[in-house]
């Protein structure tokens, strides 16, 4: 059997990681729950964002983390034009066909970084990619600390806007009810587009938290939206708390049932939990039920 | 209607009409030979590292007058990628194949050299492979392959026989053992390898945890090492991951009584030494490594670095297969495969910078072929064993 100290410091480890995949659900849920989109691209523009940071750490020498102030309103920029200029344009008001043009949108990304980048595994070394915080008995990675907290700090700003802002109200109308917000004067268009926007600048923030620790290449981003559909769903879809419950939930299953069962069979908890959920509660765990 | 059979025949008597020209006639001016190794993809480092070891051997043997026997022919390298994945390296054969090559060189990984040796094999095409340790490779009797570098039997049961010399010479402190290897064929067979020999002399193989390529965080692993508290760690994967296991247990604090690598990705590289001086002190490896009496790999060495790069085992491993070939070639008086692949079997090549001696090859292997073993020793890498090429005396082991 294991001791508690290493349980303990694989459950933080498994936490910290969690936050971030919290970060990648938050925008796929956002997204989700307005447009009732799936964004397939969601992976691939995770992928743009890493490779964002990287080029920014190697070319400019730009920190990862005072990259955020740039990556954030970029991706936002991009995920807004994405919604206006292509998305909605070749969907025509159709849901199956949005889901078509994201699965596309996902592939042409992968594809032009591979043609750009090749298919190198890059990372990126930076003064504390080694440091080390002590948590009672478990040794943390600072990296994955400053993403555990970068993603609760997202999130709680994610929140606000959605509760006090005028955005957030017109958010939460257009996801209600579409027609009635247009009635209203809500330019319906202009909120999707914002939607996305956000979902995707939630990946900016992401990229920045994780590249630190992680690396990047072309198909980096269909490890993470596979885990991070799961979140969704056991979150319960359209849900921001669930999403940030279902990322802790399931960094914290991966990590133990790595130290477990071992690298490889450890994944099949997270697993596990997703059929489950769809089993005995299909509404993820905060989601109202249809 | 033409017939299966009367089409054949015509595509047979052409072919023979073209080839027959070149017979008697001028000789060629270069001979193409393919240089395959996975320079993109999670082995790009290794892969660049190979390539360029190629490079700079077909560079000396242009320099100092090509092939003599066909006229001075210069050698002209084909680049091929194996992405690496074993189906693009075999994608890559198929095209050098077209293309036409007298031979190819490559592929560093285990599992890479397993699918383009056997795709060269189809057309009879000689293959020098430069790293690739299983032994799968040289035993299906492929008569195209040949490997001029030891394979990981050979490398585990040296490794395995003077862990036992060192610790015994310590008295006897360490008799656990962990294992840490990547999941392919390189990593899995070493694994198996060094768990089957090492009860034989004594120890205990506490765990063997298998990992991916590529891994980023070995905390979990680290985490049992921890708790399970082996005395010796051996680890048996690429560079990025050894770097990051041995950072993760410099991070975690874990110092077992020696990290004994056989066939480190990291152990015994200039590379990670320089990067992470702290981490890579003391580490001990049995792997590729040169021969440190001969003045020209000190040469080689110099060079390689003048060009800003690390002297990596990849660049002397696949530099001297090159420089193997080109003897096979030069002897074999044609560009003809199966003239090459008769001289490179009856090769007694010893005009080179490995601790090998003159080569003799048996079903595809060099048997000369051996492993040093090496220490990590303020900032370099000295050889500790055998004692004919020792620079430095072991430390074993490395805490009281």
């Amino acid at each position: 059997m294991f001791d508690v100290s290493i349980l303990f410091a694989s459950v933080l480890n498994g936490i910290t990681t969690g936050a971030v995949y919290a970060l990648i659900a938050l925008g796929l849920t956002l997204i989700y729950g307005v447009l009732h989109i799936i964004n397939f691209a969601h992976g691939a523009s995770l992928m743009v964002a890493l490779y964002g940071v990287y080029f920014l750490k190697e070319k400019l020498s730009i920190d990862p983390y005072m990259a955020l102030p740039l990556m954030v309103p970029a991706m936002f920029a991009l995920g807004y034009l994405l919604q206006r200029g292509v998305i909605n344009r070749a969907s025509h008001g159709k849901d199956e066909n949005i889901l078509l043009v994201t699965l596309g949108l996902s592939i042409v990304l992968e594809n032009l970084a591979l043609l750009f980048f090749k298919s190198d595994t890059r990372n990126i070394e930076t003064a504390y990619t080694l440091t080390t915080v002590n948590i009672g008995p478990a040794m943390i990675a600072l990296p994955k600390l400053v993403a555990f907290a970068g993603a609760l700090v997202v999130s709680s700003v994610l929140l606000a806007v959605m509760l006090y802002t005028d955005l957030g109200r017109a958010i939460r109308a257009v996801a209600k009810e579409k027609h009635g917000a247009r009635l209203m004067g809500i330019d319906v268009d202009h909120v999707y587009a914002m939607c996305f926007g956000i979902g995707l600048a939630c990946l900016g923030a992401a990229a920045c938290f994780l590249l630190p620790a992680y690396y990047v290449n072309p198909l980096v981003g269909s490890g993470f939206v596979l885990v991070a559909f799961t979140i969704v769903v056991l979150g319960g879809m359209g849900s921001f708390v669930g999403a940030l419950v279902g990322g802790f939930l399931i960094g914290v299953v991966e990590s133990v049932g790595g130290l477990y069962l071992g690298e490889s069979l450890g994944q099949v908890g997270i697993f596990a939990i997703f059929i489950a959920v769809l089993l005995f509660r299909p509404q993820g765990l905060f989601g109202a039920r249809a | 209607m033409t017939s299966r059979r009367q089409f054949m025949g015509h595509s047979a008597a052409a072919a023979s009409a073209l080839a027959f020209p070149l017979v008697g006639g001028a000789q060629p001016k270069t001979v193409k030979v393919g240089v395959l190794h996975p320079v993109t993809g999670a082995l790009a480092y290794s892969g660049q590292q190979c390539r360029e070891g190629v490079l700079m051997a077909i560079e000396d043997i242009n320099k100092a007058g090509g092939i003599k026997s066909l006229g001075g022919a210069k050698i002209e390298a084909l680049l091929g990628d194996a992405q690496s994945t074993p189906q693009a390296g075999a994608a890559e054969v198929e095209k050098m194949n077209e293309a036409g090559v007298s031979a190819i060189v490559g592929a560093f990984a285990s599992a890479i050299c397993l699918a383009t040796t056997q795709a060269a094999a189809k057309y009879n095409l000689p293959h020098v492979v430069d790293v690739g340790v299983a032994d799968q490779i040289v035993e299906r009797g492929l008569k195209n392959t040949f490997r001029f570098g030891p394979g990981y039997k050979k490398c585990a049961e040296v490794a395995v026989a003077n862990l036992h010399v060192l610790n015994t010479a310590a008295g006897k402190p360490a008799r656990t053992v962990m294992i840490i290897h990547e999941e392919s064929l390189f990593g899995s067979g070493t694994a198996n390898l060094l768990a089957r020999e090492l009860p034989g002399y004594g120890y205990e193989v506490k765990e063997i945890v298998k990992h991916a390529n590529p891994t980023r965080d070995f905390n979990n692993i680290v985490l049992r090492m921890k708790q399970i508290n082996p005395d010796i760690v051996i680890p048996a994967n690429y560079y990025n991951e050894y770097a990051l296991l041995v950072r993760t247990m410099q991070q975690q604090k874990v110092t077992p009584k020696a990290i004994y690598s056989v066939l480190g990705g990291a152990a015994s590289s200039y590379k990670f030494v320089k990067e992470f001086p702290d981490a890579a002190n003391g580490i001990i490896d049995c792997n590729h490594w040169f021969n440190p009496r001969d003045k020209r790999s000190l040469e080689l060495k110099k060079r390689v670095e003048a060009k800003n790069l690390f002297f990596s085992y990849e660049v002397f491993m696949a530099y001297t297969a090159m420089r193997l070939l080109a003897d096979a070639i030069e002897r074999a008086k044609s560009t003809d495969r199966a003239a090459i692949i008769d001289a490179l079997n009856k090769s007694t090549f010893s005009d080179h910078i490995m601790p090998y001696g003159a080569t003799q090859f048996v079903n595809g292997q060099n048997m000369g072929a051996q492993p040093l073993m090496t220490q990590v020793v303020k900032g370099d890498i000295k050889v500790i064993i055998p004692r004919d090429y020792r620079e430095v005396d072991p430390v074993f082991p490395l805490k009281g």
